[in-house]
């Protein structure tokens, strides 16, 4: 039966989210998008009031900590957690974005544990803030190709490598690592290792500075003969030609549409508040008529709004097949193509649409307008998106269509 | 929105965290310990709450439907999911094969009225008091059927829809009278024609301004003006029409037959197999009860207009979709460089782009229309999901044609007939009705 409508049952999650990006994120936005690198205290409160909100809510809960694919049920259609989470998550970014990623224990670390993480390992990494350690300096979308190695020394793992842009990688208690057991054999025989901060041998060498969300820490990281108890391999240690790779990156299937969520919370912040600075003006949103009778302002407005929604319903929809065990890769990055250029254009267009007033450091549009640009490249850039997407619908592998 | 006492209560919490005498008093933990425990008991709280109401809810007898709208659902019932393979194996095997040639001649394929009556949605449109088999209101169902027929061809299932249009209309604000003396028709052996004329011809034509005018006369209303973009070749036997009256629009349940009717065709650059043409109202006069929007409670031409729009929406949607269906076929077989032209990205990402947005202008679509069903404010959801389908269906048909490159712009193929067809959305207002 189609109904499109938020379901009633997330609402007080909707609403507390919404109070803590109010409350919380906003007043401090613009502090810490100038102290770049300075850890943002006020979150450490907010870390409980988040773990509160996961342990408090019936049932599912929300958060990178609970992304999973559900099992098929017999109970009919559901709305679980990965639709709680994206709800969650939009709001939290409509406050602030950087913030929303450097929430303690919400790390897309968080995400690969809950995905593969067996019963022994959630009980022990369950619970720490866990950041996800992919990209190389000469590897980025092509993740296949890393070149940290894994070696096996008795009941350890000896890492070496250097990852770049993990986020979170300085404050997190640990890292969850991609690396090659043997770099002969290809993807199959990557996986991925839990590193807790303070093993030795790993070190942080440095802390990205970047044209937006710098509330949140992006660290290069070093691996030098940094050896990892073998019980902290996420997963299974064989290495399986046929879908090893694939297992890995499954977990993207979780993670986009929450990265889309950011992207369409940003969108809708500049959107509300390029609408609340017009209402003074006594422009309003009225809907009506022929658009081509509009002013060029409010027919780019609701231009933006209506890619908006797009961008908000393909995202429920791949939560929502999740959610419901249904296979939802295509439809994830579809969400995250969707939302992570739509976020972008909206916050482009309203700074652009304000003048200099959106240009200005006296409102958040041109911050918003800078942290929106990452969403349309991490967690898979518009290009590999479209490429999953291609590759699915033409029936190509990746040798194929490359 | 406004900040509530938990809200406030996060704000002072979140300063004092902050501050730099809580952190030298090393207060910051308790802190964050009190949080914790106060947004758990909240939700937990909430979480009760809402379980009460529904436990309550589902004691008072609450049809299951609407227990079931309570979540987020993009599943189809069993009874749509077979009427959307219903028709779309008509759509395939009957209509794709009749468009062509159709196109061509500009007019409907012999008997072709005749033959898609088989799919009964006249007959499905009509209520089951009156002897119809309708089953309430159905805009989603009627979205979908929508959908589907079109993937078969644009015009041809425009043809096939105008007619049930104008019985949603009339079952939806019409009088028991009226309903009893025009229904019947959808019902008769031979399909009724029919269709709804709204569009004028003058640049940056606003639905509620129409040159079209009625005025009052001694026994009824009579009627003046020009309508343009009407299917079906003029011989219909009832037309709705919009016209100003009294300062406002208004529709008006007009014989075909009436004195003072006539009908010039006007081929445009698509739609032609639906025959439209401009239809010609010359002081003709209508009895008292032709005013379909006399009930002021119930009617509403806002809404009028935005199932009409919506309407369009679904028709473009299926087309959409035809266009990606065969530029996916297309792109795998056709051979340049020695491998197929789907193995460049350049051409492999206009199909990624066209599967995005023709599934964004469905779920727009398909939002507003669950709302519309659920006999809630649609207006804002349909607003958006027409600008939405007007900017990406002329998008998908421009890059269909694209993608098989030359062969696109010939009549071998149909991209160059969804190139023409698809630039409607942006061109027209009302004309059908979910």
């Amino acid at each position: 039966m189609l109904n499109l409508e938020t379901p009633r049952k997330f609402r007080p999650l909707v609403h507390q989210a919404r109070q803590v990006a109010e409350s919380v994120f906003r007043p401090i936005s613009r502090k810490y998008d100038h102290a770049e690198h300075a850890y943002p205290v006020e979150l450490d409160m907010l870390a409980a009031i988040m773990d509160g909100m996961n342990d408090g809510t019936t049932g599912e809960g929300a958060g990178a900590g609970k992304l999973k694919q559900d099992k098929k049920t017999e109970e009919g259609i559901i709305n679980g957690t990965n639709m709680s989470t994206v709800l969650g998550l939009q709001e939290l970014c409509w406050g602030d974005v950087g913030l929303s990623l450097t929430l303690p224990r919400q790390g897309l670390g968080n995400a690969a544990i809950a995905a593969v993480a067996n019963e022994e390992q959630f009980a022990r990494f369950g619970s720490k803030w866990a950041a996800m350690a992919i990209t190389e300096p000469d590897t980025g979308s092509d993740s296949a190709n890393i070149r940290t190695t894994a070696k096996k020394d008795g009941d350890h793992y000896i890492l070496n490598g250097e990852k770049i842009f993990v986020t979170s990688g300085e404050r997190a208690d640990a890292v969850v690592v991609w690396a090659s057991l043997d770099r002969s054999i290809g993807r199959a025989a990557i996986k991925s290792f839990v590193v807790e901060k303070g093993t030795p041998g790993m070190e942080i060498v440095r802390l990205e500075k970047k044209l937006g969300i710098k509330a949140s820490d992006t660290a290069a990281i070093t691996f030098t003969d940094c050896r990892v108890p073998a019980s902290n391999l996420l997963g299974s240690d064989v290495i399986d030609t046929d879908k090893g790779f694939a297992g890995v990156m499954q977990t993207f299937d979780n993670t986009r549409p929450v990265v889309a969520a950011m992207a369409i919370g940003v969108g809708k912040a500049a959107l509300d508040r390029t609408w609340e600075i017009l209402n003074k003006h006594d422009i309003k949103a009225k809907y009506k008529g022929n658009p081509k009778n509009l002013t060029q302002m409010e027919a780019q407005l609701y231009r933006y709004e209506a890619e908006w929604e797009a961008a908000r319903l393909l995202t429920l929809k791949a939560a929502w097949m999740a959610d419901n065990g249904q296979p939802n890769s295509k439809e994830a990055s579809m969400a995250k193509a969707k939302a992570g250029r739509v976020g972008n254009d909206i916050t482009l267009g309203c700074v652009a649409l304000l003048g200099a007033l959106g240009y200005s450091e006296d409102e958040l549009l041109e911050k918003w307008a800078r942290d929106s640009k990452i969403l349309d490249i991490f967690e898979g850039t518009q290009q590999i998106q479209q490429l999953i997407i291609a590759r699915r619908l033409l029936g190509k592998t990746s040798a194929e269509l490359r | 929105m406004a900040k509530d006492i938990q809200g406030t209560g996060l704000s002072l919490a979140s300063q004092f965290a902050g501050s730099k005498w809580a952190n030298k008093l090393g207060l910051r933990k308790p802190a964050e310990k009190l949080a914790y425990i106060s947004t758990k008991a909240g939700f937990k709280f909430i979480g009760k709450l809402t379980q009460k109401k529904q436990a309550k809810n589902s004691d008072a007898s609450v049809s299951k439907n609407s227990r079931e709208k309570k979540i987020f659902d993009l599943s189809l019932t069993d009874e749509q999911e077979m009427i959307k393979d219903t028709v779309r194996s008509y759509a395939s095997e009957v209509v794709r094969d009749l468009a062509h040639d159709a196109n061509e001649n500009i007019a409907l394929p012999e008997n072709f009225l005749e033959d898609s009556a088989a799919l009964g949605l006249n007959f499905f449109s009509v209520p089951e008091a009156l002897g119809g088999a309708a089953q309430g209101h159905t805009p989603t169902t009627s979205a979908i059927i929508s959908e589907e027929l079109a993937w078969g061809d644009f015009s041809l299932a425009l043809a096939t829809l105008a007619p049930v249009s104008v019985a949603n209309a009339i079952v939806r604000w019409g009088s028991e009278k009226q309903q009893n003396k025009w229904l019947p028709l959808w019902l008769a052996d031979d399909p009724v024609r029919a269709c709804i004329a709204v569009q004028e011809q003058h640049p940056l034509f606003e639905a509620n301004k129409l040159s079209c005018k009625a005025k009052r006369t001694g026994k009824g209303f009579e009627i003046s003006g020009e309508k343009v973009l009407v299917p079906l070749g003029g011989n219909c036997q009832v037309y709705l029409v919009a016209a100003q009256y009294g300062g406002k629009p208004h529709l008006f349940i007009v014989p075909g037959d009436s004195n003072g009717i006539s009908f010039k065709k006007s081929p445009a650059m698509g739609l032609r197999a639906a025959e439209t043409g401009t239809l010609i109202l010359n002081n003709v006069k209508v009895d008292s009860d032709a005013l379909l929007s006399a009930d002021k409670n119930r009617f509403s031409y806002k809404e009028f207009i935005d199932y009409g729009q919506l309407h369009w929406c679904s028709l473009a949607i299926g087309t959409c979709q035809a266009a990606l269906d065969y530029c996916i076929t297309y792109a795998n077989e056709r051979i340049a460089f020695g491998e197929p032209i789907s193995h460049r990205q350049s051409v492999a990402f206009m199909i990624s782009n066209m599967a995005i947005e023709i599934e964004s202008m469905r779920l727009l679509t398909w939002r507003a229309a669950a709302l519309a069903e659920q006999g809630k404010p649609f207006h804002r959801e349909a607003y958006l999901a027409h600008l939405l389908c007007v900017e990406k269906a002329m998008e998908i048909g421009t890059n269909a044609v694209q993608v098989l490159g030359g062969h696109g712009f010939t009549k071998e193929h149909p991209a160059e007939r969804w190139y023409r067809d698809l630039r409607i959305l942006g061109s027209i207002t009302s004309g059908l009705h979910l």
